[in-house]
């Protein structure tokens, strides 16, 4: 579709974090991701929306290595190319990432979910003898308040509500401190004010990352105000801020045609 | 404040470890006094025969507490942890055959009876360096844990998990159970290693050396439950319940998952392997069906009984059903292994969490509750639907 630029060009723009170059990825003959290309750019907050099965999920699964492409690269900070490496690799490299059905360790407490998410070294050896400090322990009760979870800081994750949960996962991101985030579906089964809520936790952490947000919910989409990308097929269809691309007829008939 | 944190909201609070561990000295030293020092007529006597079988039931415990560091904490279902067991078994029986020397049937100061009954003219390399009790100890450690070693090398690399990975377990140790069987091994074939003399110098025989080989269990089984808490309450314990409870989820915040199941696994086989070395000089033989995979599915029944996820429930459930299997072989051999499997499709239907996630919710007056949750179970059963096993 679009013709993806190449790496670096726009010098006078930001680096580009995210790069993505006719990335291919087939399930028994149905192609998920069809020649799929778009970039990131360093700091950026993009929302990707599209349909049910665009292959927006697929996305994120190639980027954080879970899925192998058949064809195309992925590129983070216009060097390393993803598609040759594995999760933990990818992982801490810098990108994070929340799952579409929120993801928590179930039998551990909130706390000890931020503190597994913590930043820091991740061998098995040394997390034998690993102590927390004050300095972390500060951290994970800074992300407790921001996610509104210090409360049930010390519940087991499994016993917290759905919103919670999603925020939980929210704050695991933050913990990570990843360059880039991928946030598939954050406001799902939400209610209105976690909703908003969400965008503004987005936004906040927006100002000091590049976030990628999959969402359907177009309000929220409204509420994050920043470029968006149509996916259709596998493949991008539109991209923009979200009036244009609303008022882009093959977007409207994409999604009023199913 | 920045050390434990009551995380383990499954497990008991280590109240349950404390009391093991204060029984478990307690024992180490009643047992061998009530043995030796009070007299056969006095009430209190504990018999020889029962310091050994006690001291087997804790190389037991200890095994049990193997399978539920790797399966309890990580999720690994393990069927195979009796080869780690028999092969520490195996680095102890050999040592004890070359402590035998010229006491043997056929007198020869090197050989084993077997090699001489075999025609055999010389010792077997890997025979060598099991006369001394140093490097004997050594290989009780070493051959079980670089086996495991390999072994979750090459499992957890590929991603093998779940069923798979409980029938590749399985078959090692099948095929380990194959191998020894066969005389040319040069492990006695399906005789095993037996008529043992003594050890360090002591007498096997003797009460004085029993009970101390129960003493030495005792406190090995302190020891391990000790390494296990302490492990489990790392952030590496943290990290392998994460594992068990959304292996990828662990993945995508970076940690190698593989490396963590390969340090617990090889920890855990070690275990294992030590405690077939204590288990060995208590009852004094060691053949290839230690390696049969029906004992290692045992271990897990005696971990689930106890409690898959607390330490001291597998210890427990390991005692308890060696208890009974002892009460029943003796009472109604042919019965045992309907008591067991039925046991342990009991203990999976309505006592999910095993005695030990069980009995303490079940307070004065509280006993309603129990078999409300096992009623519950049951409607679920039979309503079908029942998602995981
Ligand atoms: N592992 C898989 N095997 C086979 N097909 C798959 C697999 N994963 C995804 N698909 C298919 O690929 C397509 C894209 O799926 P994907 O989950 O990426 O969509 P999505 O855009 O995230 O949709 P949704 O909005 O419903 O989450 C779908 O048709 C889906 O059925
Ligand atoms: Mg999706």
């Amino acid at each position: 579709m679009n013709p993806a630029p190449a790496i670096g060009a726009g010098h006078e723009s930001l680096p580009t974090i995210l790069y993505l170059n006719g990335v291919t990825v087939s399930f028994d003959g149905f192609k998920a991701l069809d020649n799929l290309s778009f970039y990131i750019r360093a700091g950026e907050l993009r929302a990707v929306i599209g349909p049910n099965g665009a292959g927006k999920t697929t996305m994120m699964d190639v980027i954080t290595g879970k899925t192998r492409p058949d064809a195309g690269e992925v590129f983070f900070d216009e060097t390393v190319d993803l598609t040759k490496l594995d999760e933990a690799r990818i992982a801490n490299l810098g990108i994070g990432r929340k799952f579409q059905k929120p993801t928590v360790f179930e039998n551990h407490t909130v706390f000890e979910n931020l503190e597994l998410a913590l930043a820091g070294d991740r061998r098995a050896l040394p997390a034998l003898f690993f102590r927390l400090g004050p300095a972390e322990r500060a951290r994970i009760d800074a992300v407790l308040a921001t996610t509104a979870l210090a409360p049930v800081q010390d519940r087991a994750a499994g016993s917290l509500s759905h919103g919670q949960k999603q925020w939980l996962e929210i704050g695991m991101l933050l913990m990570q401190d990843p360059d880039l985030l991928l946030v598939d579906e954050p406001a799902a089964g939400m209610t209105d004010a976690e909703t908003e809520q969400t965008a503004r936790m987005l936004r906040e952490i927006a100002a000091s990352h590049s976030v990628v947000v999959v969402e359907h919910d177009m309000e929220f989409v409204r509420d994050l105000g920043c470029r968006v990308t149509v996916l259709h097929e596998g493949s991008v269809l539109a991209e923009g801020s979200l009036e244009t691309v609303q008022a882009n007829p093959r977007v409207v008939e994409v999604y009023l045609g199913r | 404040m920045a050390g434990w944190r009551p995380g383990f909201t499954h497990l008991l609070g280590d109240r349950g470890g404390l009391v093991l561990l204060t029984v478990l000295a307690a024992a180490a030293v009643l047992v061998p006094v009530l043995n030796l020092l009070v007299p056969p007529t006095a009430a209190f006597h504990v018999p020889t025969y029962l310091v050994s079988l006690l001291g087997k039931y804790l190389c037991y415990a200890l095994l049990a507490l193997s399978v539920d560091l790797v399966w309890g904490f990580c999720g690994i279902l393990s069927l195979g942890h009796g080869a780690f067991f028999a092969l520490g078994g195996y680095a102890m029986g050999m040592h004890l055959m070359r402590q035998i020397g010229t006491r043997g049937v056929y007198g020869h100061p090197v050989l084993p009876d077997f090699m001489v009954f075999l025609n055999w003219k010389e010792l077997p390399w890997y025979w060598h360096g099991f006369d001394h009790f140093a490097f004997a100890a050594l290989m009780v450690v070493l051959v079980p844990g670089l086996l495991a070693f390999l072994f979750g090398w090459f499992a957890f690399r590929s991603r093998v998990t779940g069923v798979y990975l409980s029938i590749i377990t399985q078959a090692m140790t099948f095929a380990l159970m194959l191998a020894f069987f066969r005389n040319n091994m040069g492990f006695g074939g399906n005789n095993g290693l037996t008529d043992f003399k003594d050890l360090l110098g002591f007498n096997l025989q003797a009460d004085g050396t029993r009970a101390a080989l129960f003493a030495a269990s005792a406190l090995m089984l302190a020891g391990g439950y000790a390494l296990c808490r302490f492990v489990v309450n790392s952030r590496f314990g943290k990290v392998l319940v994460a594992i068990r409870d959304a292996e990828s989820r662990a993945r995508f915040l970076g940690y190698r998952v593989e490396s963590y199941k390969l340090v617990v696994f090889t920890l855990s086989a070690v275990m294992a392997g030590v405690a077939g070395a204590l288990y060995v000089p208590q009852v004094g033989i060691i053949n290839p069906s230690e390696f049969s995979p029906a004992n290692s599915i045992e271990v897990v029944i005696w971990v689930a009984v106890g409690g898959r996820g607390s330490l001291h429930g597998a210890v427990l459930g390991a005692v308890l059903v060696n208890y009974l299997k002892s009460y029943f072989t003796g009472a109604l051999p042919d019965a045992w292994l309907f008591v067991l499997g039925g046991l342990f499709i009991a203990v999976t239907l309505f006592l999910p969490k095993g005695i030990v996630g069980t009995v303490p919710a079940l307070g004065p007056g509280r006993c309603w509750k129990g078999i409300d949750a096992a009623t519950t179970q049951l409607t679920r059963l039979f309503g079908g639907g029942r998602t995981q096993l």
